[in-house]
């Protein structure tokens, strides 16, 4: 069976709930951890990575989680599919940019994944949707235990396990969770709110993006330290944080709608006027175009659609599932065009969005968007 | 205004990220950007560069001149400096001095906290058991209560011998 065949399409996987899925789109837990006697992946000669991946692999493969699963060393993936993978999410792009030596585990269900010599001898996460961590953190400690019965760490009382990166110390532990934030952004408050959370010791990053606005308005926040701190300790502080994070985001989202709702309605009806309409166009707007569409199928602006729709086509439409699609090999240009295509299809039943204002306080207008 | 990492070329990339409540700042030049990863977002934090950089130039000045290498792998703090990764689990030992002020700035402190293996774990329990043991045994040699230190004694033998068991097992 090869990678596609195994992977659950974007349509089934789109439509899993969890939890706070409105703003928090996903969670993960990630482990680092390596063997006892072999040096890191990033330093070892290629002869010993194979020999690393020869001892791992099988030991993961064995694991009753995974059982029915998908293994495969990276050297058998196209350069299209690793790429396909890390718009899942599922590999890093550092993995994917790995060969000979290293290898992936994935379990039927796609929550649980295991890299092979990715910087780290294993890095395993637990996947879940919606907000999830201590979930994700169960499944993955599971399956760490498993493994120590197998593998000898490499460990140190004082350090703890030990990674190639002194930045995952310890623990080895990296809790994040995926949120969409397009009212914070639309209201300008995302640079502070990510300041204050970085200020807690949290990493906050773009999905695809560096810089503060993010692409399709989604944000990674993970933990930054790893050292002197319990693994559970770290996910509460984290939750904590991401509860407030989702009062903001929705805080903000009553108060546009109240102060400024015909700034929401232009921006949410521009977008699905050029989404369904445009006959060209770039992965990044189509990003930043769902994101709004996203925004008001919350709102309740378009009625009868679902969340999942816009979820999937965010899957579908980057570079390489478009590419997927069609044998021959696509320029970006050829890209544009059949993304809107696929777009202007996709949304051909979706009506266009209702607009209710809110009852009149006063008759004052409201106030055109400020360009600042 | 030079590379932050090759001191060659001009740099052309700018980078600020708030590190634990200060803010930091890295100029890199062109190639050493696209080295470091910076060309691809997901993968890169401004922490993990900027306490690399830190952490080799407080490891060359922890060896003063003398070039320090990992017995294990080989590794050097040149390669560090690179890279920002180590080479092997050994290299902690190795490169202990120069690293442990970096693990102080960028974690929340420098003794683990959480999970241990659980063999490591059992091995722990026992190792704290016998401690106690041989704590109470001097205790009660000093009070000449010989009937209890026999006592004490046997017990610490049977202790001995299930943590020699654990190791070698």
């Amino acid at each position: 069976m090869n990678i596609h065949e195994f992977l659950i399409p974007p349509d089934q996987s789109c439509k899993r709930a969890g939890p706070h899925d409105r703003i928090v789109m996903s969670s993960r837990v990630r482990l680092a951890r390596n063997v006892k006697g072999m040096s890191f992946p990033g330093w070892a000669k290629k002869a010993d990575r194979l020999r690393a991946l020869e001892a791992i692999r099988p030991a993961v493969e064995a694991l009753g989680q995974l059982a029915g699963g998908f293994s495969e060393s990276m050297d058998n993936f196209s350069t299209l599919d690793k790429q396909i993978l890390v718009e899942r999410h599922l590999i890093s792009r550092e993995h994917a940019a790995k060969g000979v030596g290293s290898g992936l585990v994935v379990n039927r269900e796609e929550t649980l994944c295991v890299m092979i010599n990715e910087e780290d001898h294993l890095r395993m996460q637990a996947l879940r949707p919606g907000l999830q961590l201590r979930s994700a953190w169960l499944a993955i400690d599971q399956i760490d235990t498993a493994l120590e019965g197998k593998l000898e760490y490499a460990f140190s009382n004082e350090l703890g396990y030990l990674t190639a990166c002194p930045t995952n110390l310890g623990t080895g532990i990296r809790v994040s969770a995926m949120l969409h934030l397009p009212a914070l952004v639309l209201a300008e408050q995302i640079n502070q709110i990510i300041q204050a959370v970085n200020k807690l010791g949290l990493a906050v990053r773009g999905l695809y993006g560096e810089g503060t606005e993010a692409l399709g308005n989604v944000f990674q926040v993970s933990n930054q330290m790893t050292l002197g701190e319990a693994e559970t300790d770290i996910l509460e502080r984290l939750n904590k944080v991401l509860l407030q994070l989702i009062e903001h985001e929705e805080n903000a989202r009553s108060t546009l709608l109240e102060k400024k709702p015909k700034m929401i309605f232009n921006h949410i009806g521009r977008a699905y006027g050029i989404l369904a309409n445009a006959h060209s166009i770039s992965s990044k707007e189509t990003m930043n175009l769902l994101s709004l569409m996203r925004l008001g199928i919350d709102l309740a602006m378009f009625p009868g659609i679902e969340r999942w729709l816009v979820d999937e086509l965010f899957i579908l439409t980057q570079p390489a599932h478009l590419q997927k699609q069609f044998s021959d090999k696509l320029s970006a240009e050829e890209r544009d065009l059949l993304r809107a295509d696929m777009l202007r299809e996709r949304l051909r039943h979706v009506s266009r969005p209702v607009a209710k204002l809110p009852p009149p306080q006063g008759n004052k207008p409201d106030k055109p968007a400020s360009s600042s | 205004m030079l590379c932050d990492i090759c001191k060659q070329n001009v740099a052309t990339v700018h980078l600020t990220q708030m590190v634990e409540g200060k803010t930091k700042k890295v100029d890199l030049c062109e190639t050493c950007s696209k080295d470091k990863g910076i060309d691809d977002p997901t993968g890169f934090s401004l922490a993990d560069l900027l306490l690399g950089l830190g952490a080799a130039q407080e490891m060359a000045q922890a060896s003063s001149g003398s070039e320090l290498k990992c017995p294990s792998c080989g590794f050097t703090q040149a390669d560090f400096k690179k890279s920002g990764r180590l080479g092997c689990a050994d290299c902690y030992t190795t490169f202990a001095e120069g690293l442990e002020g970096l693990l102080k700035s960028m974690h929340k402190g420098t003794k683990h906290a959480g999970k241990v293996p659980r063999v490591l774990q059992q091995n722990k329990s026992v190792t704290e058991k016998l401690n106690g043991l041989q704590k109470r045994l001097e205790k009660a040699i000093a009070e000449e209560d010989f009937e209890q230190a026999a006592t004490l004694r046997d017990e610490i033998k049977q202790v001995r011998e299930k943590l020699d068991s654990l190791t070698t097992g």
